[in-house]
């Protein structure tokens, strides 16, 4: 579809792409707050036995399942903010402007702070089934919001219409959070607030087990909807005279982008930034509206920007793991105005 | 491709608007386009001209009667078939960064492509060979938001001759450009419609090009019923004048254009030949004198010789000569009002 060096400049761009990845998931794995020999990763992946006990536990119960979680959560949240950009015809639009992470954060302060105030149940206490129910509302939330947008995408026509709705949504869940907050104990609104930080380290391999299969079919789906997204690229009215039938397109979209957005928000809370700002820096990289390039370089740089962003959230020397939410963020936005404002400086 | 002599775009009993419990904007609209007819639909602003498009594109479904492509009609046609029946050209602007023109073009074959989308070596052919007829040799690996709109236009257009339809409707092709690149557009839509036998039905509000260019006019004005004919039947039957007539606006019958000066102080005598007589008549009538072959007790005179020179007369008396036409109009009133007073 494109000239020689367009395409050369694809396949430099794919390379690089996937050795960043994979240095990132490498990295990922042998770093970490307990200091694990480099030779010995290396021998635990290549599925050779290493003798230390406690090593083996950490690489496999700990450092692999968070690294999965954030090279699919951020592959996911970036495919799905492309796919919100191109349907909405907007550059700001992102995989929760549809008020699906909302609706996550709605589930979730219902359980935490509600049943808090009511019974006096403290869920943070509740180790790992309290982690499990707190997931569980996020979906239940999360999917609630989704069906309602479903829903109305069948009556509305028009898309602009819809993102509104998709925002109102978004305030109309903030306000009776704020509400729930207000009621709380003081302990619940943090660990409430904490669940609204984000973190890839909550998922252990029994959460994985419906983690993994949802984000990949995800991801899946939307290498299935290229071609409708480049058509849209146009517009709608040119979209249906192309042959497009709208509505139904604009609804695999929202069911594709809504399955990623809800799976990952309930699994990580709502994670911030990347599935804006991917896309973006991906388009700039590519220099491409193609979609069948963009999905997949959306994927991969996802990926990699979250295995960053996780690298950089659990450097040695912090205690613990920074909120994932304020890396995201703080990595993320100086490299978005960098992009934005070299492009400006090209095109004048 | 359909491309059968007998393949019509017809509209039959077409009434058409957005509301369907409102009154239609329009009614009774009985037309048709033919392969390789080329139509303006004509009208002032707000006549309901995109609202035609979009019902004859089926974009918005007709409140009454019927839209038909050869013997089927439009609500029957399955989308996919439908975009191989119609292409479009709209006023919607685009907004995409690093889309080529070949990418663009090459989404006119969306209809005929596969499940991914990817264009087979005979799409890819088709997309160049559009590129190249609509005349942006080399263009095809250029970014279209770093075009002007005149090259945008085109490569929409372009866009429309690979989705390979019998009818190609455009709203507006021409309303952002300038003179060169109108004409430009308008003479490239009429050589397409011609060469590759493609019905081309196009919205415009310039009188003047569509009279001189188009196989057929549509009228359309609020509140009137939808008029068609030949430019030059229209011209003749008075249907432009009574179509257009409003305060201070007069369409030319003679000229074919409008006049935009109604008020008339004095007729005036126009002596001379040649292209200053032309011109200086239309200065004339920009200033409100009516220009006559005689009885008027003025008279304004192009002067064989060179320099040429221009010359004003009361009842044979010369009272101006002048070498520019500027210098007349100024000198004029106020030589006129001496004379009268004496």
């Amino acid at each position: 579809m494109q000239g020689e060096t367009a395409k050369s400049r694809k396949n430099y761009a794919y390379i690089a792409l996937v050795v960043l990845l994979l240095l990132l998931f490498v990295l990922n794995i042998s770093l970490g707050s307990v200091y694990i020999p480099f030779y010995v990763v290396l021998k635990w992946m290549v599925g050779m036995q290493i003798e230390n006990e406690i090593w083996q536990n950490i690489l496999l119960k700990s450092r692999l399942p968070q690294s999965i979680t954030a090279l699919l959560a951020g592959a996911g949240l970036a495919a799905g903010g492309l796919q919100m950009q191109t349907l909405f015809r907007n550059p700001l639009a992102g995989p929760s402007i549809l008020g699906i992470s909302s609706g996550a954060g709605l589930g979730v302060a219902i359980v935490i702070l509600l049943f808090g105030a009511i019974q006096g149940v403290s869920l943070a206490g509740l180790g790992w089934y309290g982690s499990l129910t707190i997931t569980a509302a996020a979906f239940i939330g999360a999917f609630w919001v989704l069906l309602m947008i479903l829903f109305l995408a069948q009556k509305l026509k028009n898309n602009a219409m819809l993102l509104i709705v998709g925002i109102m949504v978004g305030y109309a869940s903030s306000a009776i959070v704020g509400l729930l907050q207000f009621i709380s104990s003081k302990e619940d609104v943090q660990s409430f607030v904490l669940w609204g930080l984000g973190s890839f380290n909550n998922l252990s391999w029994d959460k994985h087990i419906i983690f993994i299969p949802m984000v990949v079919l995800g991801l899946l789906g939307s290498l299935f909807l290229i071609k409708p997204l480049n058509v849209l690229l146009l517009g709608e009215n040119y979209a249906a005279n192309l042959g497009l039938n709208i509505k139904r397109s604009r609804l695999s979209i929202l069911v594709i982008t809504g399955l990623l957005t809800a799976t990952i928000t309930a699994f990580c809370g709502p994670i911030a930034f990347l599935g804006l700002a991917v896309p973006h820096l991906s388009k700039g990289i590519f220099k491409t509206a193609d979609h069948s390039v963009l999905i997949p370089a959306v994927m991969l740089f996802g990926g990699a920007l979250a295995l960053l962003c996780h690298l950089i959230a659990r450097l040695p020397g912090f205690d613990g793991t920074l909120p994932i939410n304020a890396v995201t963020s703080l990595i993320g936005a100086p490299i978005v105005i960098y992009v934005i404002l070299k492009r400006r400086s090209l095109t004048q | 491709m359909q491309q059968k002599e007998d393949f019509f775009l017809r509209a039959d009993k077409l009434a058409i608007g957005y509301d369907k419990h409102a009154l239609p904007l329009h009614e009774n609209i009985n037309v048709s386009v033919k392969p390789g007819q080329f139509t303006c639909l004509l009208g002032p602003n707000g006549a309901g001209k995109s609202t035609l498009i979009k019902t004859l594109c089926g974009f918005i479904k007709p409140i009454g009667g019927q839209v038909w492509y050869g013997d089927e009609k439009i609500e029957r046609i399955p989308e996919i078939q439908r975009a191989k029946k119609v292409s479009v050209v709209l006023t919607d602007r685009l907004d995409v960064h690093n889309l080529t023109t070949f990418e663009l073009v090459a989404l006119g074959r969306t209809p005929y492509t596969g499940f991914f989308g990817k264009l087979l070596p005979h799409d890819i052919e088709l997309v160049h060979h559009a590129i190249e007829e609509v005349g942006l040799h080399g263009y095809a690996l250029k970014s279209i938001d770093k075009m002007s709109d005149g090259e945008r236009q085109k490569a929409m257009i372009a866009k429309a001759l690979v989705q390979e339809t019998p009818f190609i409707i455009l709203d507006e092709p021409a309303a952002f450009l300038d003179l060169p690149a109108k004409i430009e557009i308008m003479q490239l839509l009429r050589r397409l419609s011609k060469q590759k036998n493609r019905g081309i039905l196009l919205s415009t509000h310039d009188l003047d090009m569509a009279l001189q260019i188009a196989d057929k006019i549509w009228l359309m004005a609020q509140g009137k019923t939808l008029q068609e004919g030949i430019p030059e039947d229209l011209v003749l039957t008075n249907q432009f004048k009574r179509f257009f007539e409003r305060e201070g606006i007069q369409f030319d019958n003679h000229t074919g254009t409008f006049k935009y000066h109604k008020t008339i102080q004095e007729y005036i005598v126009l002596k001379g030949e040649g292209n200053t007589r032309v011109w200086l008549g239309r200065a004339l009538n920009r200033l409100g004198f009516d220009t006559v072959e005689k009885d008027s007790e003025w008279t304004v005179e192009v002067l064989q010789g060179i320099p040429t020179q221009l010359a004003l007369y009361h009842t044979n008396k010369l009272l101006l000569k002048c070498d520019t036409i500027e210098e007349l109009m100024n000198g004029m009133t106020a030589a006129m009002a001496a004379a009268k007073q004496k």
